[in-house]
């Protein structure tokens, strides 16, 4: 049953282009799928590793001005995508190394601070960044000769690292180092008695979200061919962390659902409406009031209460 | 050499208002333990409040009173109605605070438009006063000045007085201060009012020198979580010393290094976490 819903979704996203209907559409769905990467990256931290970032629009962001300045330098598109992933590494690690000098609500602090440097960086120093008016890259890359440029080409490749992304975070969440991350957020002093080496295990967390933060970050460079300030600033983070806690913390598929609705309502409710961040803000807090636990686990807890409705109730396990 | 006094004028008058504004955020995140992220928005929108009241006709000194107590109203309401529902989930607290900041933020868009908004000075404190030989502008002058009088009555407030010890205590161990009978709910309430007021004041003090204008609330809130970071949350020392250690960093900075300034900014936080997490004068974590 799951295999075929699996391969029923994979035939439908690969198969989207024929019938989605129309280019607006098919760059709508790939702004979904590399947003869906920067989510899953960030639920790496926010879900398995319970710490929470504010602060992950300022990897993206490095991924995205690393990969704009480099390209304007005139270098071929993989070591575009090599040094802005590596550039990414080193800032995660830096911005690891400082933000896990606290947990819980110093760890959230110190990203919006960090986060807030690198904003700071892009707007004001201006003959690197090009401050307010972004850095603007011409051309898409074309690997093995195949070119990016068209809306659907384009897709399809976001697809493709979108597919990696998802099987790296299965492999991870099943893996044991993805046990020691649940570990860590669960019972750190537990795992510490058992010899785990908690801040390693955090750090090495924080490393992978990065990474994928980074990736989703260059896709953004490439779809956009531009990069502003905007990226950066804690709007962005917040809303990929909005992804998160919509879809469901700790998840694979409430990210994923979580980009899906943010940028479905980014588009739509920019057609209709300009107060976008007032949504966005009255979203945030209207989920966190009513549905805590995120969209995706709380339709499953539903789901589960209605079925089960009429049976004699089973203890509930604390958490 | 005048140049050199000039920013340390100004360093003296920012360091001033950012303690207003961080004074009561450290307040709230020792006491509640609640990174309260619509702190900048209670600074711009006091300021916003107090444009639209001196349009309306009061004078400087009744907008920024004013206006502090409406932002204090609306901070109650806020603590009252949301934070309270989500008392223990600290998370939740941090998302909504963000939530409702970028709905202020919008809503303050709308309302007062795009264009920013200067607060005249005040009468009487336009012009320069001489000290010592050298031309100050009055008006800075009196910004420092509220900000010691506001920084020797929260220190009356906080170490002379019984409530002072009820707040002392619950930032301490809010859980033993509920069990010796102190209503920690209740200072909750007050202390959040407190800072949401403070703030608002801030903002209305600091229009004539900063004017108002869309994201100004983005821009304080980070100098106020780098002053919490730096001085150590819940304390007011703390406060007040990072806030001129700010104040300073960002004038000299901007004049030293204009495209670094925002970063210079943070380089002391930095120094600080990997030195001593807890701040210079906050209490290590048990």
């Amino acid at each position: 049953m799951k295999r075929i819903a699996l391969g029923a979704a994979l035939v439908g996203l690969v198969t989207l282009p024929t019938w989605v209907g129309g280019t607006y559409y098919v760059n709508i769905a790939s702004q979904i799928l590399f947003y869906a990467i920067f989510a899953l990256g960030v639920n790496v931290l926010a879900g398995y590793a319970g710490l929470v970032s504010l602060g992950h629009a300022g990897l993206f962001g490095i991924a995205a001005y690393a990969g704009a300045k480099i390209l304007g330098g005139g270098h071929g598109h993989l070591m575009v995508a090599l040094v802005a992933l590596a550039t990414t590494l080193i800032f995660s690690a830096v911005f690891a190394v400082l933000a896990l000098r606290g947990t819980g609500l110093g760890f959230v602090m110190i990203t919006v601070a960090l986060g807030q440097i690198v904003w700071g960086v892009a707007y004001r120093w201006i003959s690197i960044t090009n401050g307010d008016n972004g850095v603007t890259i011409t051309g898409r890359p074309a690997p093995f000769g195949l070119s990016l440029a068209s809306p659907r080409s384009f897709y399809w490749a976001t697809l493709l690292v979108f597919l990696l992304a998802v099987a790296s975070m299965a492999v991870f969440v099943a893996s044991p180092f993805g046990a020691s991350v649940r570990g860590t957020r669960d019972q750190p002093r537990r795992m510490n008695a058992l010899g785990y080496n908690v801040w390693m295990i955090r750090f090495l967390a924080f490393l992978l979200s990065g990474f994928w933060s980074g990736v989703a970050g260059l896709l953004f460079l490439y779809y956009n061919q531009f990069v502003s300030p905007q990226a950066v600033a804690l709007t962005a983070s917040a809303e990929a962390l909005l992804m998160v806690i919509s879809g469901g913390t700790a998840t694979l598929l409430g990210p994923i659902t979580g980009a899906f609705l943010v940028v479905i309502m980014k588009n739509v409710a920019s057609a209709y409406i300009e107060r976008w961040n007032f949504v966005l803000g009255a979203i945030f807090v209207l989920i966190v009031v009513f549905m805590p636990e995120g969209l995706v686990p709380g339709t499953v807890r539903l789901a589960r209460w209605t079925s089960t409705a009429w049976r004699p109730r089973a203890v509930q396990p604390t958490a | 050499m005048n140049v050199w006094v000039v920013l340390a004028v100004n360093s003296v008058t920012l360091g001033g208002l950012l303690f207003l504004l961080s004074a009561g955020f450290s307040l709230v995140f020792g006491l509640m333990k609640i990174p309260n992220l619509t702190h900048g928005s209670f600074f711009m929108l006091g300021a916003y409040l107090a444009t639209s009241l001196i349009a309306a006709g009061f004078g400087f000194w009744t907008a920024a009173v004013v206006g502090g107590l409406l932002v204090a109203l609306f901070g109650g309401i806020v603590e009252r109605f949301i934070l309270r529902r989500l008392a223990g989930a600290e998370l939740a607290q941090v998302l909504v605070t963000l939530g409702l900041s970028f709905m202020v933020a919008d809503v303050c868009l709308m309302v007062w438009t795009g264009d920013p908004i200067r607060i005249a000075t005040p009468d009487g404190l336009r012009g320069a006063t001489s000290v010592g030989g050298v031309g100050f502008p009055t008006y800075r002058l009196a910004v420092s000045l509220i900000a010691v009088v506001v920084a020797a009555a929260l220190w009356a407030l906080l170490d002379r007085t019984r409530l002072g010890a009820m707040i002392r205590a619950g930032v301490d161990d809010a859980e033993m201060a509920r069990v010796t009978g102190i209503r920690v709910s209740r200072l909750f309430t007050i202390v959040f009012c407190l800072g949401a007021w403070l703030a608002g004041v801030a903002g209305v003090i600091g229009g004539p020198i900063l004017s108002v204008y869309p994201g100004l609330d983005g821009e304080m809130l980070p100098l106020a979580l780098v002053v919490v970071i730096l001085g150590g949350s819940g304390s007011l020392l703390g406060s007040l010393v990072g806030s001129f250690v700010v104040g300073f960093l960002y004038n000299f900075g901007q004049a030293m290094f204009p495209e670094l300034a925002y970063v210079v900014l943070f380089l002391p936080m930095l120094i600080v976490l990997v030195v001593r997490p807890q701040g210079l004068f906050g209490r290590p974590a048990v």
